[in-house]
């Protein structure tokens, strides 16, 4: 690799999409998710150029989207808040693709601090001082909200310790 | 009991599958939104040929990259990124037009390129030389020395020759047509054996 090499945004999109749209579904729920990765992507996308070499691509791409999502969730909240119907069977469509709606009302039921942290630690794979970079606060703040989360969920979800991942 | 596995559980959990087909679709509409931006710099697309796979690659202004196989793909693309833009992202409509032409060139139906080409990423003589390789019309071949003197400098044959080897369009700026002045075939970009295929199709 020479220095000063920027790699072709496409490379980008390659290694990083499946992250960003699981990131994007645990923070929005499945019905939200799609528009915000078109957001992410795009403004990074117009960001690319101006990217330093030595930048973590992935906490930037979590970044980016964490800031689509807050948009996101305060335009909802400006609105009645309308009751997530999630369809019973996968569409097929994509949008709802192996939704277990068990699981997504217990994520979605989270105080909003402690689902950003468990996802961007544990489906984006940040370490906590990435984390408590993107949510303002302190490295002990961003662990015992994840902590906090995960009994949350645990207690909220039962299939959580059960279960595994759903099919 | 979960207590053993602390987080393993939460990880499987939050992790639910993403299905190829969503990323393909969530990808085309990346293409179309960068294109409505004015976002997408360098679009590029694959094709397969009589020559093996051929990478495309436009620019808003036309035609940029034609590259071989050998050159190796995902190297020509580093180029592009460092040389025009790294707004780089796969997007086979942009290179519809090209792709199609390619087609009847190859099916011999289609003897002249009519497609914009961007020409940027040459200069000074070469791409001078590489604007009147087009004049080599179709089944004809001319030898370095006379391109030399097709561009008005008869003396420069060896930089004929540098300015074939370094075309960015071959196939559709015919640098396949110029031989060396003793008639032998001369190097050629995509490999001889290519360049002896182009010469077969259009000498059929």
């Amino acid at each position: 690799m020479r220095l000063g090499m920027k790699q072709p945004f496409e490379n980008i999109v390659a290694q990083h999409a499946g992250t960003v749209l699981r990131v994007c579904r645990v923070i929005l729920g499945p019905h939200d998710a799609e528009d915000a990765w078109s957001e992410t992507f795009l403004s990074a996308l117009r960001a690319y150029p101006d990217l330093p070499e030595t930048a973590n691509v992935q906490a930037w791409l979590v970044t980016i989207a964490h800031r689509k999502a807050i948009d996101v969730l305060r335009a909802a909240r400006r609105l009645p808040l309308p009751v997530q119907e999630l369809p019973e069977q996968p569409t097929g469509s994509g949008v709802a693709e192996s939704d277990d709606p068990d699981l997504w009302r217990a994520v979605r039921d989270l105080p909003d601090k402690q689902r950003q942290v468990l996802v961007y630690h544990y489906v984006a794979g940040l370490p906590y001082a990435d984390v408590a970079q993107i949510l303002g606060g302190t490295v002990d703040a961003a662990r015992r909200a994840a902590a906090d989360g995960i009994k949350n969920l645990r207690k909220n979800y039962p299939g959580a310790s059960s279960k595994g991942a759903p099919l | 009991m979960s207590d053993l596995r602390p987080d393993d559980d939460v990880t499987a959990l939050l992790s639910v599958p993403v299905h190829t087909e969503t990323l393909n679709r969530l990808h085309r509409r990346l293409q179309r939104e960068a294109e409505q931006a004015g976002l997408l710099d360098v679009g590029y697309t694959t094709v397969d040929s009589p020559v093996g796979k051929l990478l495309l690659a436009a620019t808003g202004r036309g035609l940029v990259r034609v590259a071989y196989a050998r050159e190796d793909h995902d190297r020509v693309l580093e180029v592009l990124s460092q040389k025009l833009s790294p707004r780089i992202l796969r997007a086979p409509r942009r290179l519809e037009e090209a792709a199609r032409e390619l087609d009847e060139y190859f099916d011999r139906h289609r003897q002249a390129f009519d497609l914009q080409l961007d020409l940027s990423l040459s200069h000074g003589f070469r791409q001078l030389v590489q604007k009147h390789l087009p004049e080599i019309g179709y089944g004809k071949t001319r030898s370095y020395r006379q391109v030399a003197e097709l561009v008005g400098n008869p003396k420069a044959v060896r930089a004929v020759g540098t300015a074939c080897a370094t075309n960015p369009l071959p196939i559709v700026v015919p640098c396949h047509r110029v031989l060396r002045t003793d008639g032998k075939l001369g190097g050629y970009i995509g490999g001889t054996e290519a360049k002896t295929a182009l010469l077969n199709l259009e000498a059929a």
